[in-house]
């Protein structure tokens, strides 16, 4: 342990030249190709390449929840995967949940119910609770509090979270 | 995170082929354990061999009345599937125990057998971790072991290995399919992962060139009398001080067959033959289950933080399985504790 480099097999030979491999995302209905490293996550991808902002970097290790989006309509931490291996994929992120300038009922719901406080968790919330009413698991607020389990929100704005939740379902149940 | 190439596999065939060409690599599938232990330079793989476009995507029913389940299926599609719901509801039961649900539609069936152990040490590269470093030392022995084993330890390491779903899979005595050079076999649930011993490094049987296809479950699923309870810091998303899966046939009120694997405890789900010996032909009653209990937890041993596990697992056992015999199973949804 006395050579704090001894652990690494770091190679600067293969670091200076990244070999970037050309990916398309399909991204809110947007076709986008780019090329990207491979360790690039898909996380990075939306924000610092794609400039899809609402997307957040909380944890970056698949603790928080804040980078919550959908692929091919199912949730998933975008901090925890590789751009590279999604090829192809359908991607939503808060960016694309409002359609034709009307706000998604979850995004509404949010705001009626005051569901949040800084907001930081907020995009994550809701992209996961939409996974979440895709999946249609939850029916009580039980359910709901454990199937949004991976959606941490330090303000603890949890019992309006669950109310907005609620309210979407309702409103998202009397349609169909 | 160290840069890496990227590589994808075509077939099991093309996987076994790239991953016995480089030592230095190592298979990506749904990643939530890799990439974060990458991005901690735990796991430094110079180049990661894409697995998830191979065919082991379904779930069927084998010719002696099991379950083979593809080893790319999400642990998501696994737990709500129709089939392990009415036939392994214990399965089902303890994988919606584990992760969060985005994790859970990430992770892969295989990939949670091969999870690495979440003790601090491990993951914090400026301390020894034989685990990690090997020969370097156990920071956990002498340091914060709340979350630490109290079975099965050496002076090597006391890791325990964090996942629900494989102390289920150990309780139905499931078989783990595996393909490599030499072609495919199948290794027992219980000869999977290993103990620590002097190796910590190790942990498991699965050799470095082969590659996981499949679990199968057999036909006996226990679906009428089970429980998985799991007991940890916060009420979800959190890894288990102790989860204890119970399965019993009961007949006439005795125990006919009965299963029981302790979770959060060891470096492997933890069974004793002797204790599920204990439970067989007797009254399903607490005298029954505080015997198993005695008999599973008599070589236990605490450390400064965790020895507070002992008893929790005798009480957490006791409990399920009387949740297993009055055909109440613990709701992983419901946090009062039936």
């Amino acid at each position: 342990m006395d050579d704090p480099t001894s652990r690494s097999r770091f190679r600067p030979e293969a670091t200076s030249k990244p070999r970037e491999i050309s990916v398309t995302l399909h991204v809110n209905g947007e076709q986008r190709t780019l090329a990207v490293a491979p360790w690039t996550t898909l996380l990075d991808a939306l924000r610092d390449r794609l400039h899809l902002n609402g997307t957040k970097k909380g944890c970056d290790h698949g603790q928080c929840g804040a980078c919550t989006v959908l692929i091919e309509g199912r949730r998933v931490n975008a901090c925890l995967t590789l751009a590279v291996m999604k090829d192809g994929a359908h991607i939503t992120t808060i960016e694309g949940l409002s359609a034709d300038g009307a706000l998604h009922p979850l995004q509404q719901a949010f705001i009626d119910h005051d569901a949040f406080q800084c907001g930081y968790c907020t995009p994550g919330q809701i992209c996961s609770a939409a996974g979440l009413l895709a999946e249609g698991k939850a029916k009580t607020a039980d359910e709901i509090r454990e199937l949004m389990s991976g959606n941490i929100c330090r303000c603890g704005a949890y019992p309006n979270i669950v109310a907005a939740i609620q309210q979407a379902m309702g409103a998202m149940g009397s349609k169909s | 995170m160290i840069n890496f190439e990227y590589a994808r596999a075509r077939d099991v065939a093309d996987a076994v082929r790239q991953i016995s060409a480089d030592p230095a690599a190592t298979f990506i599938a749904g990643g939530t354990n890799l990439i974060d232990l990458m991005k901690y330079d735990v796991a430094r793989p110079m180049r990661l061999i894409d697995i998830t476009h191979l065919a082991l995507k379904t779930v069927e029913e084998t010719a002696n009345g099991g379950l083979r389940i593809g080893a790319l299926v999400p642990n998501s599609d696994l737990a709500y599937h129709p089939v392990v719901e009415k036939r392994y509801p214990l399965l089902s039961s303890a994988i919606l125990a584990g992760a969060s649900q985005q994790l859970r539609n990430m992770a892969s069936t295989g990939g949670n057998l091969m999870q690495r152990t979440r003790c601090f040490y491990f993951y914090d590269v400026a301390t020894p971790c034989n685990k990690r470093e090997p020969g370097s030392g156990c920071s956990a022995i002498n340091g914060i072991n709340r979350i630490n084993a109290i079975l099965g330890t050496s002076e090597a390491c006391i890791a325990t290995h964090p996942s629900d779903m494989c102390v289920a899979l150990a309780a139905l005595e499931a078989k783990v399919h595996v393909a490599g050079p030499a072609g495919e076999r199948a290794i027992a649930f219980a000869e999977f992962h290993r103990l620590p011993g002097d190796r910590p490094e190790v942990d498991t049987n699965l050799k470095a060139d082969e590659i996981i296809t499949a679990i199968e479950l057999p036909a006996r699923g226990f679906a009428a009398n089970y429980s998985y309870l799991k007991i940890r810091d916060r009420l979800s998303y959190a890894f288990a001080l102790v989860s204890v899966a119970a399965a019993l046939e009961l007949e006439g009120g005795r125990i006919k067959e009965a299963r029981l694997a302790l979770g959060g405890v060891a470096h492997k789900p933890w069974r004793n033959a002797e204790a599920e010996a204990a439970l067989r032909g007797q009254p399903a009653k607490s005298d029954a289950f505080a015997r198993a209990a005695e008999i599973l937890l008599r070589d236990a041993k605490g450390f400064a933080h965790n020895a507070f596990k002992i008893d929790l697992a005798r009480r957490a056992i006791l409990r399920t399985l009387a949740q297993a015999a009055n055909a109440t199973p613990q709701i992983q949804s419901s946090k009062k504790i039936r």
